[in-house]
């Protein structure tokens, strides 16, 4: 989509990134997905008269960590307030969150942009809150039932600044967010269970305007394709608003996926008065400047330094540096497989990023349930390095590793696929084509070079393949000199 | 400071309370007499006072991220109004 | 053997002059005796009681007892107790089995300690009468047309009574010492985070604190050692050891510095009150305390401040009351809306739905700085002069407990504002979190009046010593409204 000359959007999003903790945020009830319904709701959870929030620390910990991987400030002291609204899946009648001293503020992620620069994006705060149940209506006539099963599952709810421009920018940076935190093993990064959820604040305004235009927020957009849509959406539909003379009401709206179109919710006049105050269940949280950098010598190694350093110390190509970082997990395979197998690492980057990750691609895999562990890998690259197999055979071991007929040395065995580096062997071959092909090999002692492919390939196929490659190359170049 | 009538009605929508019409002037003479005492509070200078939420200078104490709870949803079912199938039950929520 | 203290009933218990089953069978008969009129139980819990009490009856013989092991007491029905209906006072409640224990009853249990039944109450504890309960006012034992004050009016009608030998209680703004002080009680509100709020259905967070109402103070100091504690499952629970409450009562008061803070001795107290409050500053002086004129100037802001903070938090708290998970629910409703709306309006009586409005009110858009905010910064100018006063040299604070003796039924009932100024010198030490008593000082035309003391955090050890000292010294505590002295 083009936005319209003279128009430009101003968007911010709020994303709710669900803490991979063991137990809720404020109850020892697990978190577990997809558990019977109300299982997982202790008194606290559903909100029993008498019960008190006590903090889980780990919460605490993924927050910070999360605030020190995008160079934010940590609050010394944070403040956990009681947010009111009625609904069924608010059990307590309000939220605990955070809003006037929020753990995590002033903060920034850096975005490539499609002419290869970067943006910077400010991140006005990420806060600790807990998640709300769930509705659910299918199945009833004319109730909706209620699962309190992921009530008080930690969050943090993570606030950019109205800096994106596009919804491409948008779901760039929302990516960049999700590669984050799932590096970081603060979040499962899980889309569709809803781990981590996006609302989108939109506005538009003539280039130059000195304020920011009336915004909608649009809710709960549960995939990066939907972020994109729906924010595409709203820009159109609000610049048609306010071309054809009416204005944008400040609302709160809900995509759509089935018509890709926006909608307003049922505004209730109450809606926005929420009534914090501080929770008086909950003191003050302190973060020390000693609990705060042990944390930041925890941070495992982020993205980006990971991908430059890829690039310096294994001599990759960008692309392959970039593709290699994109999990924490892949990262480490591939390391895995450098270190274990001794070969060249460009070497193992050309396989890892093409031949296994196209197979598990294939197979609707990640690379944490690779068939082909980095151990077993790698013997299959060390093999090529120590010349018993060339890369063609490679790729036929590849195949059967993935189908599961063993490791690398066992299948070349059982084929008997060993390289021959037996040099008689290789000028018995040669010789052999050259005597079955005199006249290709007149025209080629002719001048018809392209025809020393024709020999190879011949003399390839005379060793089944096995021949090692630059052994065969020098004896038929001597060969055919004659 | 007082309330009208009005008023009352739209904090009793805040706070999901059913008022029978008779108890609404009431409630509006009884809150505006008590909103009156409470005004007392407004000429008191507090420009450099830091408000006070708890009456004890600690911090929040942290508990190990542990599962702690059992499923006991039968127990506490057992006194909801109307459940099915392990859910509460409210009339259909429209979105 | 309901006029004996607590240690003697333990010491009978241990000399088998009675068995808890027999001490428990007593009280079960006093209570069906007189309990028709009075109505301080909303709950009888004879068999659990009869169960526990063979129980106790067991460690005593195995010689496994505490001091408290045997004894019978009432639980106020705001603390949970699993399997017994909790209700709070309230309609919202009245099928509220609660699944769990309160921390506290949880901790009386286990020192054995036999719980009779469960205790009238103001509805949430949101009174000072007692006539706000859905199950009816409670009378006092010393003249039956007038109120026990409230909110734990359950509490102290049964134990000035005789129909049990002490009774939880808990204190927001005065919901202990109050209804003490017009039953000729001793009742304790310690320092806020004493006492665990875990189970403790919650009035006013930041306010709330559990306490006792006993016939002396060392009674009193008896039961409050059993409950004290830190409790992890409450975040304002403080984790610090408690004092022993009990070896220290013997102490002479010789040297002890007592603050008279004047804006508690200004006009408002009635003449009889006055009286009796200067007759038990005589007594003490005697003993050996110096007193000193003392100024805590914002106490006088008490009032506004609590009935802005109290009402939000609480406004808040009873969100959760919304028929769906437990409760009440109201019938055939048709929308989410109307359920909500219905079964609040139904469930609430019109206290309790005057302070919801009041704090959701001072919490919503536009009003939180100018009321909420404030009262907070209020808060701590009260605060401050307590602090101030200790840092002194002060070591106690004493004041005149209630206004006046008990009023008859009716007469604050409809007047909001003066219902809510009885509270008028018991709700700064709620404030400020520090922890303050009220003890009997003698009658006013035969109805019982007392005083109050307060000291600084964790000053309980203390305030009881000079409580206990001012009881061996005088008799008013030992005094019976007639009906049930045999």
């Amino acid at each position: 989509m083009i936005i319209p000359a003279g128009w430009e959007a101003v968007i911010g999003l709020e994303v709710h990134c669900q803490l991979s903790t063991q137990s809720k945020i404020f109850s020892g009830s697990a978190i577990a997905y997809g558990a019977a319904p109300n299982s997982q709701a202790s008194p606290i959870d559903l909100g029993m008269p008498g019960m008190l929030p006590v903090l889980n620390v780990d919460a605490v910990k993924k927050a910070v960590t999360f605030g020190l991987s995008v160079s934010a400030k940590i609050a010394d002291r944070s403040v956990f307030a009681r947010k009111h609204y009625f609904y069924p899946d608010l059990p307590k009648g309000y939220q605990i969150s955070q809003y006037e001293l929020p753990i995590v503020y002033e903060g920034h992620l850096d975005i490539e942009m499609e002419d290869g620069t970067t943006k910077r994006i400010g991140i006005t705060r990420a806060h600790l809150e807990e998640d709300a149940g769930k509705s659910v209506h299918e199945g009833f006539q004319k109730s909706s039932g209620i699962d309190l099963n992921r009530a008080g599952t930690p969050l943090i709810e993570i606030v950019s600044e109205p800096d994106l421009r596009t919804a491409q920018e948008a779901v760039a940076y929302l990516k960049k967010l999700h590669q984050l935190v799932v590096y970081l093993g603060i979040c499962d990064g899980n889309m569709q269970e809803g781990s981590f959820r996006c609302d989108a604040n939109v506005s538009v305004r003539k280039i130059g305007a000195p304020k920011f235009g009336t915004r909608t927020e649009t809710k709960n957009v549960n995939s990066f394709r939907y972020v994109e849509k729906a924010i595409e959406y709203e820009i159109e539909r609000q610049i048609e608003v306010i071309e054809a003379g009416g204005s944008i009401r400040q609302e709160t709206r809900l995509f759509n996926p089935d018509t890709g179109e926006t909608k307003a919710m049922r505004s209730k006049e109450d809606a926005n008065d929420y009534r914090y105050f501080p929770d008086p269940d909950l003191l003050p949280v302190v973060c020390t400047q000693d609990y705060i950098d042990a944390i930041r010598k925890s941070l495992p190694e982020l993205p980006e330094p990971k991908r430059a350093r890829f690039v310096a110390e294994f001599g990759l190509s960008d692309y392959d540096a970039k593709t290699l970082t994109s999990s924490r997990e892949l990262a480490a395979y591939y390391e895995a497989v450098v270190t274990a197998s001794g070969a060249e690492a460009k070497l193992c980057a050309n396989w890892v990023a093409t031949d296994l990750l196209g197979a598990l691609n294939k197979m609707s895999k990640g690379i944490e349930e690779s068939p082909i562990t980095a151990v077993a890998f790698a013997a299959l690259l060390k093999r090529i390095a120590d010349k018993t197999i060339n890369g063609k055979i490679a790729k036929d071991v590849f195949e059967a590793m993935v189908a599961g007929e063993g490791s690398a040395d066992e299948i070349i065995q059982a084929k008997g696929l060993v390289q021959v580096t037996d040099e008689s062997a290789i000028i018995a071959a040669i010789d052999d084509v050259i005597a079955k092909n005199p006249q290709q090999l007149a025209d080629y002692r002719g001048g018809k070079d392209k025809l020393y492919g024709f020999f190879v390939g011949q003399a390839m196929k005379a060793t089944q393949g096995k021949a090692n490659p630059d052994a065969l190359n020098r004896l038929l170049k001597e060969r055919l000199a004659g | 400071m007082s309330l009208s009538p009005e008023q009352i009605r739209q904090v009793a929508q805040l706070a999901r309370l059913q008022l029978n019409p008779e108890q609404v002037e009431p409630y509006a003479r009884q809150l505006s007499n008590i909103l009156e005492m409470v005004d007392r509070l407004s000429s008191v200078d507090t420009a450099k006072v830091s408000p006070m939420a708890h009456p004890l200078d600690m911090v929040q104490r942290l508990r190990a991220d542990a599962i702690t709870e059992a499923d006991r949803r039968d127990d506490y079912q057992a006194i909801a109004p109307e459940t099915q199938d392990g859910l509460y039950l409210v009339p259909k929520v429209l979105e | 053997m309901h006029t004996l203290t607590i240690a003697q009933l333990a010491a009978g218990l241990r000399e088998k002059k009675f068995s808890s089953r027999e001490l428990t069978q007593h009280y079960l008969k006093r209570i069906d005796a007189f309990d028709g009129a009075l109505n301080s139980f909303v709950t009888i819990t004879a068999e659990r009681a009869l169960a526990q009490a063979d129980a106790a009856d067991a460690r005593l013989a195995a010689g496994d007892a505490g001091i408290l092991t045997g004894i019978p007491l009432g639980q106020k029905d705001i603390f949970c107790t699993q399997g017994v209906r909790t209700a709070s006072g309230s309609k919202m409640l009245d099928s509220f089995i609660a699944p769990y224990d309160a921390t506290i009853v949880e901790k009386l249990d286990a020192a054995g300690m036999v719980m009779l039944g469960k205790l009238n109450m103001d509805e949430f504890a949101m009174g000072s009468s007692n006539e706000t309960s859905f199950y009816g006012p409670v009378c006092n034992p010393w003249d039956k047309t007038r109120v026990p004050g409230g909110s734990s009016g359950g509490s102290v009608a049964c134990v000035a009574a005789g129909l049990a030998p002490v009774a939880t209680a808990t204190d927001t703004g005065g919901s202990i010492r109050q209804p003490a002080a017009l039953t000729n009680l001793t009742g304790i509100k310690p320092t806020y985070g004493r006492v665990s709020r875990y189970g403790m259905i919650a009035f006013a967070s930041s306010l709330d604190q559990a306490g006792v109402v006993a016939r002396s103070a060392e009674d009193a100091a008896h039961v409050l050692q059993a409950m004290s504690g830190f409790d992890p499952k409450d975040s304002t629970s403080v984790e610090r050891p408690v004092d022993d409450l009990l070896s220290g009562l013997g102490q002479s008061i010789k040297g002890l510095t007592i603050g008279l803070p004047k804006e508690y001795f200004a006009d408002g107290m009635s003449a009889g009150v006055r009286e009796r409050i200067e007759q038990a500053i005589a007594t003490l002086t005697q003993l050996g305390a110096n007193f000193k004129e003392i100024s805590l100037p914002n106490s006088p802001l008490s009032v506004p401040t609590y009935y802005v903070v109290a009402p939000a938090e609480a406004s808040s708290n009873l969100a959760r009351f919304d028929g769906v998970r437990y409760g009440h629910r109201a019938e055939g409703a048709k929308s989410l809306e109307e359920l909500y709306k219905r079964s609040r309006g139904e469930g609430f009586g019109a206290e309790v739905q005057r302070r919801i409005m009041i704090g959701t009110y001072v919490l919503s858009h536009g009003y939180y700085d100018a009321y909420y905010l404030q009262a907070q910064k209020v808060r701590r100018l009260i605060y401050d002069d307590f602090k101030r006063a200790f840092a002194d040299g002060i070591d106690l604070v004493l004041s005149p407990t209630a206004t006046d003796v008990a009023f008859k039924f009716g007469e604050n009932s409809d007047d909001p504002v003066a219902m809510y100024l009885n509270d008028i010198y018991t709700i700064a030490a709620n404030l400020a979190g520090i922890p303050a008593m009220s003890l009997p000082c003698g009658f006013v035309d035969g109805l019982p009046t007392g005083f109050q003391l307060m000291g600084n955090f964790f000053a309980e050890a203390r305030m009881l010593n000079v409580a206990h000292q001012y009881q061996q010294a005088t008799d008013f505590h030992q005094q019976w409204p007639t009906e049930y002295a045999s």
